[in-house]
């Protein structure tokens, strides 16, 4: 079977624009709020975490930091929840057509890697700001963007498909999601956890997205962010990868299987 | 295999009933006392047949009788529980027009979006839109958004669309449902073309005429299983004998609050191909003369209404026999039913509490009309 055919390209693009035309529909500024929301978040962000909080002693740029990982996550956060309902979103689409049903779970990562795109320049023209060098090393960001956009959508495919069958996962999702955020070093660098919790500190950077947001950091903003290659073994560094591409192996061969049974039981 | 379109071979579906199945994890907890009871309901029950190249090709058969599962297998939105569907070429599935509108987007729009779902790209669509937008005859409202358009206008949108972007093998669903009479004859029309150019059609229909006049080939599908596979006039003999269950008598009896001491029931004796022959049984009061009326529908439609002669005289209880000549009636399916008047007064005393059906089987050449007129021609010298 091919994936990418003159067809399934016309079904992307006709769905991606469909999503597009219709959210900003009604709204004076448009497209503009793609830009204005990330921009006004981070403007509260900072002033919570650095002014109010303080937490910006010990790390370099903090606020730049800060900013990075959340934008991150919330790419994370927006494929999988979007993700997860689009099959039984586009319902009426499913039981009538057979369009590939995995065009349906890409098309909506479209709009979350615009909003990443667009909160990438604004951080990185933040970190400018705030006296961050630029270097060949943000190059590195590329594969690392590449792997956060493999498990979001491996994530999200494995969501999709559970949720046309129990409806519940969105409500299981929607808590797991605010465990994972506060599980995740986002808010607080993990040089502030204690040495003698440092087999916990070294548990957390297991997760994929911690080692993304932290292995971002360090290319970016600076040296001195905790990276699982500095501080674990390698077969340990290795383990999130590992996580990723398991993860990915399982949606697929999920997805494929139950996705044929899509129409019948929506 | 240069000259199949489709060739379906020992199709089975099966559904879970709905009931059965989880849909929250709660009722995985409640089910889990129960495994094993999943209720299975069997749509499709082994089916084989064919579609070659050029055949306008007709599915028939009652409400729940498998046809749209059928139909959404070949079209690949349902996957067969066994079975093998085989499809050459690209098939285009209007299953629904206008699948993928959105009413928030504007008619030129959603052209180019329906167009994607079925398969056309931007560029293909660009060539054929000008012809789109001309046969919908909507010119002056492209740039309008979908939901200020009235229903009329979409289906007309949806129908171009289905028109114009079309590919190897159509598949048209219960398409002549919908829409007024003046759209049923664009339909009917644009039939007839795709019947001339030799398109590859399936087609799914409760209307007997439009299989009959369209269709070189057909199926007729009950209970999941195919009971007739062959031209249209078989298939139209079938889906008659199939349909004519003797239906009871609508029930006007409460209304006219019949008196109870007068019945009567009507049987078909025999039937050949030249003559009919029902008997009636009566029951009245033993000093009362009765008269037989004997009504003939077809479609529901009265279409000749019959008494007894005054030569016969009928009281209290007892049969009649009485033969009606078929040779004037086109093949088709008829009913008949009979009622008892009182002599004097010409009052209505008892209906038949079921129609009588029977049908006359062959080719029509009319595609529909009832009545073989004696007719008789002369030329003007």
């Amino acid at each position: 079977m091919r994936y990418v055919t003159k067809r399934n390209r016309a079904i992307l693009r006709a769905m991606i624009s469909t999503d597009f035309k219709v959210r900003y529909q009604g709204s004076v500024l448009g497209y503009l709020w793609s830009l204005l929301r990330p921009l006004l978040m981070f403007g509260v962000l900072y002033v919570v975490f650095v002014y109010i909080f303080n937490l910006n002693k010990g790390v370099p740029h903090y606020g730049v930091y800060l900013l990075l990982g959340i934008v991150l996550w919330n790419f994370f956060l927006e494929t999988t929840a979007i993700g997860m309902t689009s099959i039984v979103a586009r319902g009426d689409l499913i039981r009538k057509i057979s369009i590939p049903r995995y065009l349906v779970v890409v098309s909506t990562t479209a709009s979350a890697l615009i909003n990443l795109t667009l909160n990438l320049l604004v951080v990185l023209v933040f970190a400018l700001f705030n006296g961050v060098h630029p270097s060949t090393n943000w190059l590195l960001l590329l594969p690392l963007l590449f792997e956060l956009f493999v498990f979001s959508l491996a994530v999200a495919f494995f969501l999709a498909t559970l949720y046309v069958k129990f409806r519940d996962v969105t409500y299981i999702w929607e808590v797991f999601l605010q465990a994972a955020f506060y599980g995740t070093p986002i808010l607080y660098p993990l040089s502030l956890i204690p040495v003698r919790f440092q087999k916990f500190e070294h548990t957390l950077l297991l997760n994929p997205i911690a080692q993304i947001i932290q292995d971002a950091r360090y290319a970016v903003i600076t040296r001195e962010t905790v990276i699982g290659w500095n501080v674990l073994r390698l077969r340990f560094a290795l383990v999130p990868i590992v996580i990723v591409l398991v993860m990915a192996a399982i949606s697929i061969r999920f997805f494929k299987k139950q996705s044929k049974y899509f129409a019948e039981n929506l | 295999m240069e000259d199949y379109a489709v060739v379906v071979k020992d199709l089975h579906k099966e559904f879970i009933l709905p009931q059965f199945r989880h849909t929250s994890v709660k009722q995985i907890f409640v089910n889990l006392g129960r495994r094993g009871v999943k209720k299975h309901q069997k749509v499709l029950d082994g089916i084989s047949f064919d579609v070659h190249k050029g055949d306008f090709f007709g599915i028939v058969g009652r409400n729940g009788s498998g046809k749209s599962t059928l139909l959404k297998i070949l079209a690949g939105v349902y996957a067969p529980t066994s079975g093998v569907v085989e499809v050459y070429g690209q098939l285009t599935p209007f299953i629904e027009l206008g699948v993928g509108f959105n009413p928030e987007l504007t008619a030129r729009d959603n052209v180019f979006l329906n167009g994607a779902l079925l398969g056309f790209s931007r560029k293909e669509m660009l060539g054929l839109y000008d012809e789109i937008v001309e046969f919908a005859e909507l010119g002056e409202f492209m740039d309008k958004k979908l939901k200020n358009f009235s229903s009329g206008m979409q289906v007309r949108l949806a129908f171009s669309i289905a028109v114009k972007a079309k590919n190897e093998i159509l598949i048209f669903d219960e398409v002549l449902a919908v829409g007024d009479a003046a759209f049923q004859q664009k339909c009917f029309d644009y039939f007839e073309k795709l019947k001339n150019q030799k398109q590859t059609v399936i087609f799914v229909s409760h209307d007997m005429g439009a299989v009959r006049r369209f269709c070189n080939r057909a199926l007729y599908l009950k209970d999941g299983n195919i009971i007739g596979l062959g031209s249209p006039t078989e298939i139209a003999d079938i889906y008659a004998v199939e349909n004519i269950q003797d239906a009871p008598a609508e029930d006007t009896t409460i209304d006219l609050q019949l008196p109870a001491t007068y019945k009567i029931n009507s049987k078909i004796i025999t039937q050949n191909k030249n003559s009919l022959v029902m008997e009636f049984s009566y029951d009245g009061e033993a000093d009362q003369r009765v008269i037989i009326g004997l009504g003939v529908l077809r479609d529901g439609i009265s279409i000749a209404e019959l008494s007894l002669p005054e030569d016969i005289q009928l009281v209290g209880k007892g049969r009649i026999q009485y033969t009606l000549d078929l040779t004037h009636l086109n093949p088709g399916s008829y009913q008949m039913s009979g009622s008892l008047f009182l002599h004097d007064t010409r009052r209505l005393m008892a209906v038949s509490p079921v129609r009588c059906s029977f049908v006359i089987k062959g080719n029509d050449p009319t595609k529909g009309s009832v009545l073989k007129l004696e007719h008789n021609w002369q030329v003007d010298e």
